[in-house]
């Protein structure tokens, strides 16, 4: 895995020394088959479309707020606008897929090892510090949304 | 996005999270973490290499058939060097 003592010693200081907030939840959901299941992808990736507003790099506490992207998009097109300067912002500029793998989902899809991506691919930036309003509110318009679109799993991919 | 799984778990969408640090993932504990081996920036493997992006995806695929007690469920991907099969 990444090691906290690879990491740059600022950014070290600060993940040994932040306040992390426990996820609540009574069980973990059970899940079907992924053969013969819907995928919703989520991405932490901080990535927009050229005619969408890109995330707000210096809002306070991190910019919470989350796009909605199509699944059928190119891949190229995909614009990387997050604020953090701790990750490889090349390599995912190089290879937009690092951070949203439709194709290879696509590929997984048609040979039947995954029943469906949701037409879907949303869009987050991390770095979100004060994660208060995401747990409030986000999340729970993001789960009822997946809910409504017959979404079985969700794969979630941080940069 | 620990947190943002939780909700979706909670909802009844099984969830599950990729992890650079073991530590975060201990931490936050979302339903199902799949801690990789590779540096911020690379959740699936190294850039343009499909081989082992698309084992890592096939990875997060499995986890989500397993069972456990901890929270998070989590798994290791062991440190597979560049275009290795998995």
């Amino acid at each position: 895995m990444a090691r906290l003592e690879e990491l740059h010693p600022s950014l070290r200081k600060w993940v040994e020394g932040y306040s992390w907030r426990k996820a609540e939840f009574a069980q973990v959901a059970q899940a079907p088959d992924p053969a013969a299941a819907r995928l919703a992808l989520i991405s932490s990736a901080g990535f927009v479309l050229p005619d969408m507003t890109p995330f707000r790099k210096w809002r306070l506490g991190g910019d919470d707020s989350f796009r909605r992207l199509p699944s059928s998009l190119d891949s190229s097109t995909l614009i990387n606008t997050h604020r953090s300067e701790a990750f490889d912002h090349e390599a995912l500029d190089r290879d937009p897929e690092l951070g949203l793998p439709l194709s290879l989902l696509k590929e997984l899809q048609e040979e039947g090892l995954l029943g469906s991506l949701h037409e879907t691919v949303y869009s987050f930036m991390g770095s979100i510090t004060r994660p208060g309003r995401l747990v409030r509110s986000r999340a729970p318009e993001l789960a009822a949304e997946l809910r409504g679109a017959d979404v079985d799993l969700a794969l979630l991919v941080p940069v | 996005m620990g947190l943002l799984a939780a909700e979706l778990d909670r909802q009844g969408i099984a969830s599950v999270c990729l992890q650079f640090l073991e530590l975060v993932a201990r931490a936050v504990g979302p339903p199902r973490a799949l801690c990789v081996p590779w540096p911020h920036g690379w959740p699936l493997g190294p850039p343009e290499d499909r081989v082992t992006q698309r084992a890592t995806l096939l990875r997060a695929l499995e986890l989500f058939s397993r069972r456990g007690e901890g929270r998070p469920i989590l798994e290791h991907i062991e440190n597979l060097p560049a275009g290795s099969p998995g």
